[in-house]
């Protein structure tokens, strides 16, 4: 057998023994979000999908390098010089023509879960146009949908519920097997809304009202984050108090606080808030 | 020699009546201009937090910085007809001074800017401790927030200023013209102004923190930006100049490498290094003016009361964020091209086989220049863009993976049954491959609209371009250091002390940055101050083995500076027994590179063939005048 022939067999039986072995490891790790709602579980899902696939990737090119350093390396002093070979085409076009099929693939996936949400948003909708970052078709299903309105402002989020007397909230509550459509603004500078748990991130920018959906799959309660760099307080700017109710808790919870008095320094209601220009000075 | 082009002899009567333009010159000019900036500002009264007062006294001090530096010298002697001298006087020195002037020769260009380049990396890299050192604990940060931020904004820029010119200033300037067989660049003025714009902007943005700092990173969001204080104007000018210098480095490179080949280089005997520059210039030739032009209108913004970015006022934050990232993107393959370039050329010489598949890999770097272009929104995915767009811009971004990956098929296919010689540029390279393979792959993870919902934002996109920059870029500039130091300096590094510097360096940046995927995944968002408590020991590693990572830089310099200044040991004209024509020249190179110009008669990389070298240097053609 040729040593050329030999040291492909070699490689691409080590290759296989440990893309599997790899592959079977990356199943078992736990990814986030998780799944507590439906858009959590997509991401985990794709997450995990890539996961897979970069696995043999990266085996077998940790493995080419390595077995090539310690194989073809020049042994002694030797002066001689390896083949001349300049390039094969028939390799060159398999490549990129498999990398390609990756690639496609991948992006058809992404595409795929993307053109759900599409179909799902009526893009005639004025609220809707301006951007819907959620994953999946919670729009499309017509069951009554729970509208939230995410006010970030400098250093902190605070949620009106329009459907409840615009009754505001410092910790977002939601119930359990809901439609959640999130309307997300802000007040003075870009911040991120990250629902780490729910799978959801979306910036909240001044004069923008930036939809996303989300359908709650299971009780239990969640972070909320600014992944935006906003300002000194930034890293301060989260809400480990967010939760996700069953239908009838969430209904007393919300009768409670519509029953409290608001004491609220927000603007009225309105679909975007504009900053006041030209305030410097953090 | 020299006297063959030597200028028209100025009568020493007329050069007298000239004030001396050298670097003492232009630092007292700069403090002129940066006071009478000041003063002009003031004088206006804007109600403007005094942003016109700073941005005019940048601006102005580095204009008397240039100028008393010598460049408007030649430009002035035309205008008024008086004699002109084609070449400063500083290129008729020898020694340090020569170092420390205006020079117009190539060769003096990328050493300054190497050594340029190292000081700012050393600066950004004190930064990152600092940064890291605050993240030790959680709850009782060492420094305050908002000088956090500033730390975190100063490593960032500074990096970038690094990323964006340390393989194109030093190697490109350096090796461009001896790799196509030139005497000089189209425009030595413009490729010395490429370097001099440099060290004002590094000056510029060290001022920053006695200005309040900038909280803002280096994507400089507005209407953040705009809450900052006099601080920001710093990344502003800053980030111009460095604007300035990308693009009018890419212009003489792109004009150099396409009208001043030598005979017989034809574009498919070009080094691939030289497609590298070229292909990363192509970026820098366009895309960094919009960066100078969109931060022309933050600085509107702040001083004119103009609105670009205010929403209140019909401007819109969107709009920066595409500017910004119009130019970002392209960006980044300005830092990685390069790169590829450096290690694709690398790669032959101590494989000891030609480049594998030569011609696809330059289709490679010039599809991701091409690409490159469509793809800036995929850091725009959350922000609330037309939804209509993400599915394009995700395509397009995972289609960067094909030519990418044609990289890495070219260094397997020259890999495979090589003669592999270890030395450190090897060990750098083959780190090179691993790392950046690791930043490629979690690329992809962001590319993908659903995944990048959790991850856009947050340690794990952090970890994503350190991996492209660090492992990747950094890898590349510390394997090209090794390789080329025999041939800019002379001197040569140690080779044991150098595979210490690799292994220490490699280990500790792996260790250091591997864990911030993880930290990014467990909800760390980036560019905070405290964090959860339970990511503490993830954190503390990290902190430990970036202090490792640091350690070994410093290493490095140490072992540097041992060769370049304590080391009596003259390296031989071509060390790595390389066959490529910048080692066939001999040590210390002539101050004219070539006496004649030499002829390029085979392909690049001829080894195995029995080829001696593919270059004729006993040409009998006579060097043009």
């Amino acid at each position: 057998m040729p040593a050329s022939r030999r040291h492909s067999l070699i490689l691409l039986s080590a290759w296989a023994v440990l893309s599997i072995v790899g592959v079977l490891v990356a199943l078992n790790v736990p990814m986030p979000p998780g799944d507590a709602s439906s858009q959590a579980a997509e991401g985990t899902s794709i997450l995990r999908l890539e996961t897979v696939l970069a696995t043999p990737v990266m085996i077998g090119v940790l493995l080419y390098v390595i077995y090539t350093a310690f194989v073809f390396r020049a042994r002694g002093a030797s002066a001689e010089d390896g083949p001349p070979q300049r390039g094969d085409l028939r390799l060159q076009v398999a490549w990129v023509g498999a990398t390609a099929v990756i690639v496609f693939a991948l992006a058809g996936v992404g595409i795929t879960s993307l053109a759900n949400s599409a179909n799902a948003t009526d893009f005639t909708s004025q609220n809707q146009a301006l951007g819907t970052s959620g994953v999946t078709p919670v729009g499309s299903t017509g069951g009554q949908q729970l509208q939230v309105q995410v006010i970030a402002q400098q250093w902190y989020f605070t949620y009106r519920y329009p459907g409840y007397g615009g009754a505001e909230s410092s910790h977002l509550v939601l119930p359990v097997n809901a439609n959640v459509v999130l309307h997300i603004t802000s007040l003075d500078v870009i911040h991120s809304f990250w629902a780490y748990e729910l799978g959801v991130k979306a910036d909240a920018n001044p004069g923008v009202d930036n939809v996303t959906y989300l359908a709650t799959q299971h009780t239990g309660s969640f972070t909320v984050r600014c992944a935006e760099l906003c300002g000194i307080w930034h890293g301060n700017m989260f809400d480990r108090e967010g939760q996700i109710l069953s239908q009838a808790d969430f209904a007393t919870w919300v009768g409670n606080l519509q029953a409290g008095e608001v004491q609220s320094k927000l603007p009225p209601y309105a679909p975007v808030y504009y900053p006041s220009p030209r305030v410097k000075g953090s | 020699m020299v006297n063959e082009t030597s200028p028209i002899m100025i009568p020493a009567s007329e050069r007298r009546a000239v004030i001396p333009t050298n670097l003492l010159t232009g630092i007292v000019l700069a403090v002129v201009g940066f006071l009478g900036g000041r003063l002009l500002g003031d004088i206006q009264g804007l109600n403007d937090d005094m942003n016109t007062g700073v941005i005019l006294g940048y601006v102005l001090g580095t204009i008397g910085f240039l100028v008393g530096l010598g460049f408007a010298n030649y430009p002035l002697y035309r205008l008024f007809g008086l004699p002109v001298s084609p070449r400063p006087e500083s290129d008729k020195r020898n020694g340090i001074s020569r170092y420390l002037s205006l020079s117009l020769d190539h060769k003096v260009i990328g050493l300054q800017y190497l050594v340029t380049m190292l000081v700012a990396l050393f600066f950004g890299g004190v930064g990152a401790m600092f940064v890291r050192t605050n993240l030790l604990n959680p709850s009782s940060p060492i420094v305050t927030p908002d000088k956090y931020l500033t730390l975190v904004g100063m490593h960032s820029v500074m990096m970038i200023f690094v990323a964006s010119a340390a393989i194109v200033g030093p190697f490109g300037n350096f090796l461009v013209p001896l790799m196509i067989g030139t005497n000089r660049m189209a425009f030595p003025r413009l490729e010395a102004l490429s370097f001099w714009l440099v060290p004002p902007a590094i000056v510029i943005l060290m001022a920053a923190p006695l200005r309040g700092g900038f909280a803002t990173g280096w994507t400089g969001y507005a209407p953040l930006a705009i809450q900052n204080t006099q601080g920001f104007d710093s990344y502003i000018v800053g980030f111009t100049l460095i604007g300035l210098a990308l693009c009018v480095s890419g212009i003489n490179m792109l004009t150099t490498i396409i009208c001043l080949r030598a005979p017989g280089m034809t574009w498919t005997r070009l080094p691939i290094f030289v497609w590298g520059v070229f292909s990363a210039s192509i970026l820098g030739c366009f895309a960094a003016p919009v960066l100078a032009a969109a931060l022309m209108m933050q600085a509107m913004d702040r001083t004119l009361n103009t609105t670009f970015f205010v929403s209140s006022n019909g401007g819109s934050p969107y709009l920066w964020e595409n500017l910004f990232w119009f130019f970002g993107h392209p960006e980044v393959y300005i830092f990685i091209l390069p790169a590829f370039g450096v290690v694709m050329e690398m790669l032959p010489h101590f494989a000891r086989k030609p480049l594998w598949g030569y011609r696809t890999a330059v289709v490679g770097l010039l599809g991701v220049t091409l690409l490159s272009w469509f793809v800036w929104q995929h850091h725009l995915f959350v922000s609330g863009i037309a939804p209509i767009l993400r599915p394009f811009y995700m395509l397009s971004t995972e289609m960067i993976s094909i030519p990418t990956g044609i990289v890495f098929l070219v260094a397997f296919g020259t890999l495979w049954r090589a003669r592999m010689r270890l030395t450190v540029p090897m060990l750098f390279c083959l780190g090179f491959l691993i790392n950046f393979l690791v930043g490629g792959l979690s690329g992809v993870f962001l590319s993908d609209v659903p995944t990048d919902v959790t991850l856009h934002g947050s340690y794990f996109s952090m970890a994503h371009f350190h991996y492209t920059i660090v492992g990747g870029e950094i890898f590349a500039i510390a394997g090209a250091i090794y390789y080329w130091f025999p041939k800019m300096t002379g001197r040569m590094i140690n080779q044991t002390l150098g595979k210490v510097h690799f292994w220490w360096m490699f280990v500790s940046f792996n260790l250091a940055f591997m864990p911030l995927f993880a930290l990014g995944m467990l909800n760390m968002p980036r560019r905070v101050s405290t964090y959860n408590l339970d990511l503490q020991a993830l954190n503390d590693w990290v902190t430990i083995w970036a202090y490792a990572l640091f350690l070994s830089m410093l290493f490095f310099a140490a072992i540097v500076i041992r060769a370049w200044f304590f080391s009596n040991e003259k390296a031989p004209a071509d060390p790595w027994e390389a066959r490529s024509i910048e080692w066939q020249l001999p040590n210390p190179l002539p101050r004219r590179n070539f006496e004649k110009i030499p002829t390029f008669t085979g392909p690049p990389y001829p080894y195995g063939d029995g080829e001696k070298s593919g270059v004729d240097l006993g040409s009998l053609e006579p060097a043009p005048a």
